[in-house]
């Protein structure tokens, strides 16, 4: 394994009692193949079904059954691998990987050993506080996945369902260039927007579509690498998040009272919020890999590489510059619209013609916090990209103050229409109509005679005056027509 | 070369098979003749030999991506020494 050749600052170390402790993480991704059928077999790789119905007589390692391998998974992997920015390997070869587990009716799992399909690439991410680090990939490799069981039925005995026995995975293994749990929950994120952007694995955590393994080391600054312990099968970024402050904490706890790390694989119990060793008997590290001899060399041309390249779409990265170069938007906010796909072809379908600043605000501060409030996704989002549009328009033209526009995004929100309809019906237009405004004014100047003497001294006091009149107004009075009309009353203020 | 008791037994544990003490004496001759002849391969230089995988040159096939496996939970049930409903049921491991 490469030594590491950064060091991170203070603020990303962890402090002991003796000192501050530096954490190095890698990380292993499980992401399920997007694809109709599993890897070697014509049962449907779809989550859920009945019980056992998604199995063929492959995947239930019946005697005599052959696989063949299944030709989008290998384009899924190419694909994925170009996203990655990675070397794919023209020549690949399945193993398999033996091991007994009721779950695995072959006795082994097919899978890539030494010789995966991808070879090394990397990912940008972003982190939260504004820096940016990369994060080098190793390999991925394709290989199926096992059945599940189902333990509290019976006293004695677990129930098996081979659905997802066969399914494709995709491993895809990351250099231990990660320094924190923010840095990790950065790349995994990360790393589901590419998956989902490319379309080869739709990132649904809840689903196991994509599990996470965490390896985990600690060490003082400068000193080389400590022992690892392999945190396994983590089923979401906030879960990562805990098991890897768990995790580093009991290491330092453990080294500074001259302990030794015990390289062992745990499992993180999101009940607890701790991390515990597996049994020794679950964690036995003999596969005796071999070449399948059921599956020849897997060889892939330039030119089937070159097509898939040909069709790939844009990444997130290109769209973010696109976005700020084409539109003007600032990294900020480009990098928030182009963590989800779907929000980026909203935004364009919007952006279409208006203030791309504005549209991107609108989205990112009234709809995305909305959709979150109410756990929606934006493809099915209340508004449509055609409304949220029209009340964008309506701000421009001055027909409604900003104010009012969030009321009126709330209205088309719950009741749907046509915003510049709803407008007109629920009369909240602004009010231009200076005479309107006038009166306002003079109620509000007549009931604060105590206000009026208090702006001699302090002009500053205008804006309780513009405030108080759009307040008055219903929040329907356009306020650079009060400002102008109260300076042009208040003569004795300093233009 | 030789393999001896402790590997015999070591290999039968991996693969979850019992063996008897008489039964790891004879396959250590066995398995020892095996590799000795096995070893005969290391009198030619293989350096630049490509590992070969068929005696004619093949490409692996590939299917289109297609589900035309229906259900077929019976079939996958009828060889299991214990089911319930639509599940396999097995051992328990642990719990």
């Amino acid at each position: 394994m490469d030594e590491i050749a950064h060091s991170p600052p203070h603020s990303k170390m962890i402090q002991g009692i003796s000192g501050f402790w530096e954490v190095v993480i890698g990380v292993e991704v499980h992401a399920q193949v997007l694809s109709k059928s599993k890897l070697f077999s014509r049962a449907s790789a779809a989550f859920g079904g009945q019980p056992n119905s998604h199995v063929s007589l492959i995947d239930a390692a019946m005697p005599g059954m052959l696989p063949v391998l299944n030709e989008a998974c290998v384009s899924q992997a190419v694909r994925t691998g170009l996203g990655l920015k990675a070397r794919i390997n023209h020549r690949s070869v399945f193993e398999r990987k033996h091991y007994f587990y009721p779950d695995l009716p072959q006795g082994y799992q097919i899978s890539q050993h030494e010789s995966p399909i991808i070879g090394e690439g990397h990912v940008i991410v972003d982190i939260p506080d504004g820096t940016s680090i990369t994060v080098r990939i190793e390999r991925i490799h394709l290989e199926q996945d096992a059945g599940k069981l189902i333990h509290d039925r019976y006293p004695s005995y677990s129930c098996l369902d081979m659905n997802r026995s066969g399914v494709a995975l995709m491993e895809i293994v990351s250099r231990p260039d990660l320094r924190s749990a923010k840095d990790t929950k950065a790349y995994i994120g990360k790393l589901r927007t590419i998956l989902r952007y490319l379309e080869t694995c739709d990132g649904n955590m809840e689903q196991g579509s994509l599990r996470a393994d965490v390896n985990l080391s600690v060490r003082r600054a400068g000193e080389p690498l400590g022992t690892r312990c392999e945190i396994k099968n983590l089923n979401s970024i906030r879960f990562i998040g805990q098991a890897i402050d768990y995790e580093s904490r009991r290491q330092i706890a453990v080294l500074e009272e001259n302990g030794t790390i015990n390289q062992e694989t745990r499992l993180f119990d999101s009940k607890t919020g701790e991390t515990r060793p597996m049994r020794t008997k679950e964690s036995v590290r003999d596969y005796r890999y071999f070449p399948d001899p059921d599956l020849l060399p897997l060889e892939i041309s330039q030119a089937y590489i070159d097509e898939i390249a040909s069709a790939l779409p844009e990444l997130p990265d290109e769209k973010k510059s696109r976005f700020m170069s084409d539109y003007g938007l600032k990294a900020y906010d480009a990098s928030v619209l182009v963590a989800d796909r779907n929000a980026t072809f909203f935004f364009e379908e919007v952006a279409q013609g208006r203030d791309a600043r504005m549209v991107a605000n609108w989205i990112i501060n009234e709809l995305f916090g909305r959709l979150k409030k109410e756990a929606l996704d934006i493809t099915i989002s209340p508004v449509s990209a055609y409304q949220l549009g029209s009340i964008i328009d309506l701000v421009v033209e001055e027909v409604i103050s900003s104010k009012i526009a969030k009321d009126l995004f709330e209205i088309i929100w719950i009741e749907g229409g046509e915003p510049r309809e709803v407008v007109e019906a629920h009369g909240l237009q602004q009010m231009t109509n200076t005479g309107e405004i006038e009166k306002i004014i003079d109620n509000v100047i007549s009931a604060n005679p105590d206000k009026m003497e208090k702006i001699k001294l302090k002009p500053a006091m205008i804006g309780w005056f513009v405030g108080q009149v759009i307040k008055k107004s219903g929040g329907k009075a356009n306020p650079q027509i009060v400002d102008r009309i109260l300076r042009k009353r208040f003569d004795f203020l300093p233009l | 070369m030789a393999v001896d008791g402790t590997t015999i037994r070591r290999i039968a544990r991996l693969a979850h098979i019992a063996v008897t003490d008489e039964e790891v004496k004879r396959l250590e001759g066995e398995l020892s003749l095996i590799l000795q002849w096995c070893e005969q391969l290391d009198e030619v230089n293989t350096d630049d030999v490509p590992l070969m995988n068929a005696v004619i040159p093949m490409e692996m096939k590939r299917l289109p991506d297609v589900v035309d496996d229906s259900d077929l939970v019976s079939e996958i049930l009828s060889n299991a020494p214990c089911s319930e409903g639509r599940f396999l049921l097995v051992p328990k491991v642990f719990g």
